[in-house]
């Protein structure tokens, strides 16, 4: 503030001097900072002296100041671990020795499995089988008995561990189908009669399929169908090859997705969930995804 | 103060173009294209609050929410909170220094190049050209170009005070000034990087790993300090005390909190970056200068608020006034929840939830936005040299819709942030997570659907604005001649 130009004048309205400055109109009431407000200002900066001695704040030439007790975001984080993990040690030592068959009959473990599996499972598995494990449109339904791979309990930790056609796990599991037609195995005409013998199998068809489709149709499947699916479409588990007698389908029970999988197969792909996730949740999944519905003994 | 009396039209006084020959076309120029940029940037708010709600609206690639959110940010903060700025900083350093604005040509120049700005970051974000920094998303050449703006802006804005008839710095200006030298100190450090090639959009920050997250935040937290806050403190500086009619309450508590508003909101960025990579120590830092910025950003709020000592009458009637204390209010809110916020306990629940998204919205709808439309119910008239609005109501429902519109966004935002923190957190007795995250964004849809009608109101507020922005320029009654007019004459609401 300049002295020349100090020229106060008292406000009428609250008794108080102004500065003597003014600007478009505008002046400014020489009151004091409110007590209370440079109080609590203090408070903080006091406040926050004290946290810099207790805990890490400054940095130094040679790393920053420890605080008293030398407390770091990764001992918090610990300590946090620790307690979960406390939380679950509970039961988690005879979990981790028990096998699949003996925690499906205790009821306590098979408790304990349920509550991690389904929390993994909304994590690493429902993006694909659903939250409820319904599936969609090329990725399995869980919930029912029809099983690409075995609904046994080590099949299914087998799946689960391993996955499908994963690139980077040589126990993966693996199959193939044909492209019967880009690879001009069979002629259109030869896969749309196959496909109608196929959707016969589980009585799909929209009219009932005449005698003589119905022969030459089983003719092309014991021919070139049925090593892996099986004499009467049921399936083999052991080459992963889908049962095609009944009402489940991976893609959709349509001629036209059944003439699209012969011509040009799509493969699903499913990580190795072994190389990510620990023993213990592998288990709690496996026997989660046997309580969903379909499990089988 | 030559005048005191509440018939007195405020636009009567101090405002004209004799003797001092404000250049007020470009101040013009800024509040229409704050007033369009605001409602496109709350129309892309309210699209992007609906697609968080219905994904089904997401509309690939030109129109998903990745690309408009940034549309949203950049449209509300830098085009709509720019040009107010702009508009209102050039209004009052004239008026405060009773002289015209430097260099007329460099200041138009600060129009054309800041609009020219706003559109080639709009269009790179649709584009899918972005930094990927938070509000730093421009790409290099749309940064380089803001340089050359931001540097003519602070030439224009400097000179002007250098070429002050008034022996004194009026606050607003300091408060303007501190705005646009930290901003361009932040922008430059913050976009240092390296294009690919000559014309080639894409660049790489020189700074990597948890520096440039460091600067990252230390940026964008100053964004909020020095834009946000600093800024528009200086706009509240000017209207406040000239639509009350009162004097400012304290120059003492000003210059205390100016002064440790612009040392300690500088240290508060690391806040943002709690629980990271970021060491222990700088986190500390960010925490403690969080707590100690509570009262030098309430000193404003003390301030706005005592200066209506002896005019709070005048709130009553007088919409305008409702405005600007209704968001010094809002200020005072979220510059309490902020520092709160910073606590590192409290942190840990609200960090990546929705209650930081409520808390910005506070600010940003609450204060930042309604003490702009103060500032522009009370321009508008003046700058066309009308009596007043065209409607007194219809500014009031604006007040009314939009106060509506930020209680239920930020109530919403309250629940679903604090919920979702909770259920994240969340273990059973055995030990195991409760929720998995899809099931916490199930959770919040409902809230969703409520912010996104609050965000539906506010945008309507600003339609009945516009309307009545349009009806005042078209068909306001016009302002009676007065006589002589100085810079030193009296303003009254």
């Amino acid at each position: 503030m300049s002295e020349q130009h100090h020229q106060s004048d008292k406000d009428p309205v609250s008794g108080v001097n102004t500065t003597g400055h003014e600007w478009d109109g505008l002046k400014e009431l020489n009151n004091p900072a409110p007590r209370w407000w440079l109080i609590v200002f203090l408070i903080t900066v006091v406040w926050a002296i004290g946290y810099w001695v207790v805990y890490p704040a400054w940095p130094t030439l040679s790393g920053h100041t420890q605080g008293l007790w030398a407390w770091t975001q990764f001992k918090q984080l610990d300590e946090q671990r620790q307690e979960i993990a406390a939380r679950q040690n509970t039961i988690a030592p005879r979990f981790d020795d028990a096998s699949l068959e003996d925690i499906v009959k205790d009821p306590e473990l098979q408790a304990f499995a349920r509550a991690g599996g389904a929390v993994a499972f909304r994590n690493y598995c429902a993006a694909c089988h659903g939250s409820g494990g319904a599936g969609g449109p090329g990725y399995p339904n869980l919930n029912d008995d029809s099983w690409i791979w075995g609904g046994k309990l080590d099949q299914i930790y087998a799946t689960i561990a391993h996955g499908i056609r994963a690139h980077d796990d040589p126990e993966t599991r693996q199959s193939e189908m044909m492209a019967f037609g880009k690879d001009g195995l069979l002629s259109a005409q030869d896969i749309g009669t196959v496909a109608d013998y196929v959707l016969s199998l589980s009585g799909k068809n929209e009219t009932p399929l005449p005698d003589a489709a119905k022969t030459k149709g089983a003719e092309i499947f014991a021919a070139n169908c049925a090593a892996c699916h099986g004499e009467a479409g049921q399936g083999n588990i052991d080459l992963g090859a889908p049962a095609l007698n009944d009402a489940l389908w991976l893609y959709a029970d349509t001629r036209e997705a059944i003439v699209a999988q012969i011509n040009k197969p799509k493969h699903g792909v499913m990580p190795a969930w072994g190389k990510r996730l620990d023993e213990r949740t592998l288990k709690q999944l496996t026997i989660y995804v046997h309580t969903l519905g379909g499990g089988q003994e | 103060m030559t005048t005191l009396s509440p018939s007195v039209s405020f636009a009567q006084a101090g405002t004209g173009q004799a003797p001092v020959g404000y250049h007020d076309d470009v101040v013009k120029w800024f509040t229409i294209a704050a007033v369009f940029w605001g409602v496109v940037g709350f129309l892309v708010g309210l699209m992007i609050a609906l697609q968080l709600a219905f994904p089904e609206l997401n509309v690939a690639p030109y129109l998903n929410f990745g690309r408009l959110r940034p549309v949203h940010t950049s449209a509300v903060i830098f085009a709509f909170g720019g040009n107010v700025l702009f508009a209102t900083s050039y209004f009052v350093v004239q008026r405060t220094c009773a002289t015209r604005l430097w260099n007329d040509g460099l200041a138009k120049f600060t129009f054309w190049g800041y609009q020219a700005f706003i559109v080639m970051a709009a269009l790179g974000y649709v584009l899918g050209v972005t930094q990927g920094k938070e509000y730093a998303e421009p790409e290099w050449y749309a940064d380089v170009w803001l340089t050359v703006v931001w540097v003519a802006y602070l030439l224009v804005f400097l000179m002007t005070i250098l070429n002050r008839k008034q022996p004194h710095i009026y606050v607003a200006n300091w408060f303007f000034l501190s705005f646009i030298v930290t901003v361009a100190v932040l922008h430059l450090v913050n976009n240092v990087s390296v294009p690919t090639a000559l014309f080639d959009a894409k660049s790489y920050p020189v700074w990597a790993g948890v520096q440039s997250a460091m600067i990252q935040w230390w940026y964008g937290h100053n964004a909020v300090g020095f834009f946000l806050t600093a800024g528009f403190l200086g706009i509240m500086y000017y209207f406040v005390p000239k639509r009350a009619g009162r004097p400012v309450y304290s120059y003492r508590l000003s210059i205390l909190h100016f002064w440790s508003l612009i040392f300690i909101y500088i240290w508060a960025g690391p806040h943002h970056l709690h629980y990271t990579a970021l060491p222990d120590w700088a986190q500390t830092l960010g925490m403690t200068f969080s707590i100690m910025l509570w009262m030098p950003s309430w000193g404003g709020m003390i301030n706005g608020l005592m200066t209506l000592s002896g005019a709070w009458h005048k709130l009553r009637e007088d919409p305008v006034l409702q405005f600007l204390i209704v968001s010094i209010g809002f200020y005072g809110m979220s510059t309490f929840e902020g520092p709160l916020m910073s606590i590192k306990t409290v942190n840990a629940l609200s960090h990546y939830t929705d209650w930081t998204i409520g808390h910005v919205h506070s600010g940003a709808l609450g204060w930042v936005g309604f003490i702009s439309f103060g500032a522009i119910y009370y321009l508008v008239p003046v700058l066309w040299k009308k009596k007043e609005m065209f409607s007194t109501p219809w500014i009031s429902l604006h007040l009314w819709i939009a106060t509506v519109g930020i209680v239920l966004y930020i109530a919403a935002m309250w629940v679903s942030g604090i919920m979702q923190g909770l259920m994240w957190r969340s273990y059973d007795s055995m030990g195991f997570l409760e929720y998995s995250f899809s099931e916490t964004v199930q959770a919040m849809f409902p809230y969703y659907v409520i912010r996104a009608l609050g965000g539906l109101l506010y945008l309507a507020g600003a339609l009945i604005m516009v309307a009545n922005i349009y009806m005042t320029i078209r068909h306001g009654v016009p302002r009676e001649r007065t006589g002589q007019i100085s810079a030193h004459h009296a303003v009254t609401a």
